[in-house]
């Protein structure tokens, strides 16, 4: 008979090992899938992991776009899992990532065609307030009212979605598109791009937010009071309680500051490799980025790496659907069966698994 | 501007539309009434969705294909129900796992049945009753799927309320360690419930794909499942209260389609965010009124359960 004892800590080898077990055993169930859906599992998996940085022919596409791919990925999981580490679950950062974007596209079209280098910062502003803004919502709304964050901050989404189609058919179609849908092109805007730093390297403003942002959390986390309150609040709400911490604050800090961040990633996408404001421009960094807060076990470095392993996935997903016509929805399905196995295999983290009957005491 | 607008034909699209919102919530309902916070009803929406409308088409029976929407709801809640239950893992992060897995997958089994039609499922025949003004339409001009959430309200206020086993699920519900101690088994009733729920959870999928839209299209659930979490809320966990939260939500949609069919001036997109707007409001006043647990959420809720001995 198999019991499972708890441990008097968590063990640090197995959570430094789950995310890779969790990986490998996704590879495994990934490779049944494609087998399943009739290709050969080994192309398949190679063409997902290894072809995007290695194969001659498409690395040099492949590899820039990691960094471009990962950078939204890593700027929203990065606030996302503080909240989470407080107990404050944020899941509708694909509606403040929206609303960022809307928001500092919309004060940078106000001011076209002005050519001035002040436009771009003061976008990057109004991005981060419209997340922020968008995220205070659920979070008053919790703190005032007591209502649940989850419902409110996803049904959100729904609601920023709404929004983001009427904007780019109404307010912010590009005047002189030819009432086509979609706002005027801000890549091409030098006032307003957000350009490739160096070229071939995918690097952009939104990937030095990102390591920005996770040196600030890293630091907030490890060195700073704020970030021990926040850890505090998530094991021990009660003793947090005791010690002063006021839930309040923690619960507008980690939505606003994650909604914050969201806006950012909007921005940095909707000014550089999107381009432009268009009905379907989000694409599910949002709901992608709750994975990779948890592949990265909620820590900044992990998730630099997990957002790094998510961007091929998506990448080796495009491939693999033009190369081996994997349909472009098995790759959703295989990040979602990665996030399963990392619930299931992080219980090893916590229990020790024992054969046998429980010894008398 | 409202002349435009049928109050029967209003009451009885109402109906529909809020038929897969009360299966899944009233599935939800007996979830958390065993302790257990499932947010994947959107995933198992989805699949039910996809699963009915593939085995309907296949077999050209609207029956099976409810039966085959509500295996795969149930299927897919087990996934949950051993992580949960067994792996001991956050519910919060595995219900949300369980959505972005079921949009995944739904969207990869859909991809040869877009653009079908699902064979019919036709209205139940009450002969002459159907033809009665209003009453005709309303109460008997409806499709099987829609009597059985009806009587399921019914049958589940019965089951919590009256039955032993009922009891045994709300003291699981209620406090999971004085429920072992008593030599209830804790995790098979809430597996039971878990799988209840997905079945639920499928079978409202399964109506939207076959009867509402009847279509398949990705993501076509749009947030429907968490309506349905939040209309338990707003039900205080009473089976009553999700039949009339979701007839409520069901007349908003019907009534913000009509408006968008009759043309009103305001634009489409802000008609169809007032299902959202409102979902969200009603949270607030609900939840203002009190704690979670004076609105009559089981005191066991979402918490771990494992018996050291």
């Amino acid at each position: 008979m198999i019991r499972l004892e708890k441990r008097k800590e968590p063990s640090t080898l197995w959570s430094y090992a789950t995310p890779f077990l969790a990986v490998a055993l996704t590879v495994l169930a990934g490779g049944l899938m494609f087998a399943a859906l009739g290709t050969d599992p080994v192309a398949a998996i190679r063409t997902i992991f290894y072809d995007p940085l290695f194969d001659p022919q498409y690395a040099a596409y492949s590899r820039p776009q990691l960094l471009v791919k990962a950078a939204p990925l890593i700027l929203i999981a990065t606030g996302l899992a503080l909240g989470f580490r407080a107990g404050v679950w944020n899941i509708g950062a694909e509606g403040q990532y929206i609303i960022g974007a809307l928001t500092g596209a919309g004060v940078g079209l106000a001011l076209y065609p002005a050519e001035t280098r002040l436009i771009f910062p003061l976008m990057v502003v109004a991005g981060a307030l419209g997340g922020w803004a968008w995220a205070m919502i659920p979070a008053i709304l919790k703190t005032r009212f007591n209502t649940n964050e989850i419902l409110v901050s996803l049904l959100l989404v729904y609601v920023a979605e709404n929004l983001l189609a009427s904007m780019a058919v109404g307010r912010l179609r590009n005047p002189e598109g030819g009432g086509f849908p979609g706002s005027r092109n801000l890549s091409q805007w030098d006032a307003a791009a957000n350009p490739e730093l160096v070229a071939g390297t995918g690097l952009h403003w939104g990937v030095i937010a990102a390591i920005a942002a996770v040196i600030y959390a890293y630091i907030l986390l490890n060195r700073h009071l704020m970030g021990f309150n926040i850890r505090l609040t998530g094991q021990a709400p009660r003793a947090a309680r005791f010690a002063g911490v006021s839930p309040n604050r923690i619960v507008v800090f980690c939505l606003g500051l994650s909604g914050a961040l969201a806006g950012l990633a909007g921005l940095f996408e909707v000014t550089g490799p999107a381009g432009q404001i268009s009905i379907d421009f989000n694409v599910g960094y949002g709901f992608t980025a709750i994975i990779v807060a948890f592949l990265g076990r909620l820590h900044p470095l992990g998730i630099v790496l997990a957002g790094l392993l998510m961007a091929l996935t998506y990448i080796g997903g495009e491939l693999a659907s033009f190369m081996l016509n994997i349909p472009a929805a098995a790759i959703q399905a295989f990040q979602g069966m990665l996030l399963f196995f990392l619930l299931a295999v992080d219980m090893l983290t916590n229990f020790r698994i024992r054969l046998g009957r429980e010894a008398p005491a | 501007m409202f002349g435009t607008i049928s109050p029967t034909l209003l009451v009885a699209a109402l109906m529909v539309a809020a038929t897969p919102i009360l299966l899944a919530a009233l599935g939800e309902l007996v979830v958390e009434k065993a302790g257990v916070l499932n947010l994947g009803v959107e995933g198992m929406m989805i699949i039910g969705a996809i699963c009915g409308f593939a085995v309907a088409v296949e077999t050209g029976s609207p029956v099976a294909g409810f039966a085959g929407g509500a295996l795969g709801g149930a299927a897919l809640s087990l996934v949950f129900g051993v992580l949960t239950q067994f792996l001991l893992s956050n519910q919060v992060a595995t219900g949300l796992a369980l959505t972005l897995f079921g949009l995944g997958l739904s969207s990869l089994l859909g991809q040869g049945y877009v653009g079908i039609k699902p064979p019919a499922t036709g209205r139940l025949d009450f002969g002459p009753l159907s033809d009665l003004p209003f009453a005709g339409r309303v109460v008997f001009g409806h499709d099987w799927v829609v009597y059985l959430s009806l009587a399921l309200t019914v049958g589940i206020w019965w089951f919590l309320r009256r039955s032993r086993a009922g009891l045994t699920l709300r003291a699981v519900g209620e406090s999971h360690d004085a429920a072992h101690a008593l030599g209830l088994r804790v995790r098979a009733t809430r597996l039971a419930a878990i799988a209840f729920g997905g079945a639920c959870a499928g079978l409202g999928g399964a109506y939207l794909s076959l009867v509402r839209v009847p279509q398949w299209t990705e993501g076509m659930t749009s947030g429907v499942g968490w309506i349905a979490l939040a209309i338990v809320v707003f039900a205080s966990w009473r089976p009553g209260g999700v039949l009339l939260g979701a007839y409520l939500f069901g007349g908003v949609t019907v009534l913000q389609l009509n408006l968008q069919a009759a043309g009103v001036a305001i634009p489409v997109e802000y008609l169809s965010m007032s299902p959202y707007l409102i979902t969200i409001a009603v949270l607030v006043v609900i939840s203002a009124r009190g704690t979670r647990r004076s609105l009559g959420a089981p005191a066991d809720l979402g918490k771990q359960f494992h018996a050291t001995r």
